[in-house]
């Protein structure tokens, strides 16, 4: 069962796109890949203000992933928790894993050739800590949940 | 081992403290500092590691080879470029004398070195930029209160209701700021946002007044008189602590909301609400007074009103209102020592005429354009030399075309700077300073509610032959015989000889990276209050005595702003919290995140130019001289007689390959308005220019190739 989750406040959420950077540079990763996003659609008018609302999406860290059985290396792998992540030793970068994920959620590192994903930054994680985009919420409107079963 | 490294981010000017993680000389981690910010962070701040790992600045001390910006530089060492700087200083000042060079920086708290450096060469010409940013906002609040901008602060968390004319908090993003209104809306705060288009602060704003360009000054004499007709204001503190009430009362008379209301294109209704929930909502009811606000000919007049909307709020030191600014003395301690202390105080009088010829104008930065006007008539003086320190006037100014003319009459231009700005490519020499990680800068004192000394520290040794401000300034001084001033040779020298006299320690810094000069906010009581207003009168002045004395009236008649001819838009800019002018555009993280700015366009201003979303379209100033490419958003939510465009952007530094001609620049557009300065606020009118929109030929019907 997985156990963690990444919640955004959109009401505290002001797109200022932070996560992301703070994800990429916890990462060293360069252009290109972005492993969490912030998006929004068009504005339109509620009673005479402008609005939309701001989405966060990452990965999913599916119950019953497609991206680990598509994997031929058995570089994908999903912990105990639910984390799903690319162990980067055995990765080699055939984006199989890519093309088996209904969103096509794990994307090359051009700067390694290998797959990369996001993995709650799970030695964040291990440490106590939460994820990068997490802890640098620039409005503190995303929050790491701990799932719990009733 | 990991290592802590407490220092202020140095990516945009907010300057929010951070706490930096290095492993083994090498920087892991950003966060804002942990004791003040939770941790939060924004996305230039994380991306001033992609700045570190960035070649495309200048790594070393640069001279100039061919014509003012060819391009053509030479690397040399630091002793060769102070030398050289050091030599045609000297030559300059025994020819022209001191008063001939000109300092300016970006403000901020870690300019003493260089404020110090022009003081002791014996010049009075240090300034900023300040005239393209908050000085009508600055002289507005010296107008009424006697004091100015910086020494008042604003306790959002707690307020009721918070009012912003084009005040985009959001997207200028102080992080602690940005939080208290976020906070402020949580606890069921009302948000008023006032602007031309919507922004991610009008998103989250309970009511949104888009006005026509430039009535945000009819929208203040509206609201002054609803809320004193309604008598919806603090009629005791009025009394108390004012002085012209009844002159503002009969003056704004005929301004009445319904008048507003049309004036600015918005419902009568709204501005009813509004008064109503203002009258409920005092006195925890902030009217920011702007920050950049050098956009229209009455901008100082719109500041002015919203200092006197909040005097009418009685909103002055309480809880959720306005709260004097504190320093060292304010908590019985001793401050810190500045070297500009050192330095006798230069008795000539300043080239631009603040402190003399406008003697309304504070002196301290005095007001950059007005060089530019020294500069074309060589009055009250010659001017020969330049340093701008971290500032860039060709992309803060308007048309820097007409600025490169005027620079044309200087015989040495310094940029001592991080990154490659476009005035640094058409000056003389370029002394790159070490980026903000790299670093350390001197002790200095946040004011506040609950004031607190700062410092920045570096955090990673510098990757090229870089160095900083502090060290630059005292090896220029040492050169020329003015070692005197800066008594120090490393930073902990300097740090040491700063906080000699407040008992405090740099070792005090290490537990948060701030030393705490009080407890707890520190609140006047009313009386205690009073004494800190420095006017004439030494009351709250609604009309000015010192305006008076000028001649200057307090409460200016409104002009309506003439609608532009068809075709034609107000061309206004702004900022997003993922650059910051253009200081960031080359950053490789950010650049990521928004490679080009486009040109916001009216959907039905739009359709009838035939242009569509996405379009290329072919902007033209409005003496057709100069022109900008960019494509068009299309959208309803910004008024249909403006264009808006995100400042910094149309680069032409051929070494920042990635900003290098992306988008479009405002500035280049913004013809004619370099001297259309508010001779009373101080601020240019950066949005009284008009462009021609047109469809650009650009957009292909056919393709022809294969």
């Amino acid at each position: 069962m997985n156990k963690y989750q990444i919640h955004l406040n959109s009401k505290r959420c002001i797109g200022c796109h932070g996560c992301e950077v703070h994800c990429k540079t916890n990462k060293g990763l360069p252009p290109g890949p972005m492993l969490c996003e912030i998006s929004h659609e068009p504005l339109r008018s509620a009673r005479g203000v402008p609005r939309t609302e701001f989405r966060f999406r990452s990965c999913y860290h599916c119950e019953d992933p497609q991206c680990l059985p598509a994997c031929p290396t058995g570089a994908m792998r999903k912990r105990e928790d639910g984390i799903v992540f690319v162990e980067q030793e055995t990765c080699i970068g055939c984006m199989a894993c890519q093309q088996a994920c209904p969103w096509g959620i794990p994307q090359l590192n051009p700067a390694s050739g290998k797959a990369v994903k996001c993995d709650y930054c799970r030695e964040r994680v291990d440490r106590g800590l939460k994820p990068a985009c997490v802890t640098k919420c620039a409005t503190h409107a995303l929050r790491f949940v701990r799932l719990v079963e009733f | 081992m990991v290592e802590t490294v407490w220092s202020v981010c140095g990516m945009c000017t907010a300057r929010c403290p951070i706490r930096v993680e290095v492993e083994g000389g090498v920087i892991t981690w950003i966060e804002g500092n942990p004791h003040l910010l939770g941790g939060a962070l924004c996305a230039r701040g994380s991306a001033g590691l992609a700045l570190l790992a960035d070649d495309e600045r200048p790594r070393q001390p640069l001279l100039r080879k061919g014509g003012r910006g060819e391009g053509r530089w030479q690397p040399v060492s630091w002793d060769i470029a102070l030398d050289q700087v050091a030599e045609r200083l000297q030559a300059i000042i025994a020819k022209d004398g001191a008063r001939s060079t000109i300092m300016s920086c970006r403000g901020g708290p870690f300019v003493d070195p260089a404020k110090a450096f022009i003081q002791a060469l014996g010049s009075p010409n240090f300034t900023n930029h300040d005239s393209a940013c908050g000085r009508n906002v600055h002289h507005a609040s010296l107008s009424v209160y006697g004091v100015g901008r910086p020494d008042l602060t604003y306790d959002i968390k707690n307020a009721r209701h918070l009012v912003l004319f084009g005040r985009n908090l959001l997207e200028s993003m102080k992080i602690g700021e940005a939080n208290q209104v976020l906070d402020m809306l949580d606890a069921g705060g009302r948000l008023t946002y006032v602007d031309v288009r919507q922004t991610v602060t009008g998103l989250k704003a309970s009511r949104f007044l888009m006005v026509r360009p430039g009535t945000d000054y009819a929208l203040t004499l509206g609201l002054l008189h609803g809320l004193i007709k309604a008598g919806a204001y603090d009629a005791e503190f009025v009394r108390r602590h004012t002085v012209g009430f009844d002159e503002l009362a009969a003056f704004v008379e005929p301004y009445t909301l319904d008048w507003a209301a049309q004036e600015c294109g918005v419902k009568a209704k709204s501005l009813k609400e509004l008064i109503d929930e203002l009258g409920a909502d005092r006195p925890r009811v902030i009217f920011h007074p702007g920050w950049m606000l050098a956009r229209y000919r009455d901008s100082f007049y719109a500041s002015r009103n919203l200092h006197l909307l909040n005097v009418l709020m009685g909103n002055l030191e309480i809880k959720g209102g306005q709260i004097f600014a504190k320093g060292a003395k304010d908590c019985g301690r001793k401050g810190i020592r500045n070297l500009t202390d050192l330095v006798p105080k230069p008795e000539e009088r300043r080239a631009d005429g603040a402190g003399w010829k406008y003697p309304h104008f504070d002196k301290g930065p005095g007001i950059f354009p007005l060089f530019y006007e020294a500069m074309a008539t060589g009055e009250p003086y010659p001017l020969k030399a330049l340093f701008c320190y971290r500032h860039d006037p060709l992309t803060c100014f308007p048309d820097p075309g007409a600025q490169k003319r005027r620079l044309d009459t200087l015989e040495l231009l310094v940029s001592i700077d991080t990154h490659y700005s476009e005035f640094g490519w058409y000056s003389d020499v370029i002394l790159p300073e070490s980026p903000y990680l790299e670093r350390d800068c001197q002790v200095a004192v946040q004011k506040g509610p609950k004031p607190r000394l700062i410092y920045r520290q570096r955090a990673a040794e510098p990757r090229h032959d870089t160095r900083p401000g502090w060290w630059i300034f005292q090896q220029l001084a040492s050169r020329l015989g003015l070692g005197q001033y800066f008594p120090y040779s490393t930073i902990e020298e300097l740090w040491a000889w700063q906080l000699e006299p407040t008992g405090i320690k740099i070792g005090d810094f290490a537990a948060q990276g701030f030393v705490d000069l009080a407890d707890k906010p520190i609140l006047d009581d009313r009386e205690s209050m009073a004494r800190r207003l420095a006017t004439p009168s030494g009351k709250i002045e609604l009309v000015s005595g010192k305006l008076a004395a000028q001649g200057i009236e307090s409460l200016r008649p409104y002009e309506s702003p003439p609608k532009p001819p068809a075709g034609s838009f107000r061309l206004v800019f702004g900022r997003s919290a993922v650059n910051t002018h253009g200081h960031t555009i080359n950053n490789p993280l950010l650049h990521e995140l928004l490679p080009a700015n486009r040109l916001w366009i009216n959907k039905r201003a739009a359709a009838g130019l035939g242009v569509a979303d996405g379009d290329w379209l072919e902007v033209i100033s409005q003496d057709g001289a100069a022109r900008g490419q960019i494509q068009a958003k299309v959208t309803e939510f910004i008024h249909p007689e403006a264009v808006y465009c995100l400042h910094g952007f149309g680069r032409q530094v051929p070494l920042q390959s990635r900003a290098c001609n992306a988008g479009m620049s405002d500035q280049k557009l913004q013809t004619g308005l370099l001297l259309d300065l508010d001779r009373v606020g101080g601020g240019l009118c950066l949005c009284e220019g008009l462009v021609t929109v047109r469809r650009s030929d650009r957009n292909g019907k056919r393709e022809v190739e294969l």
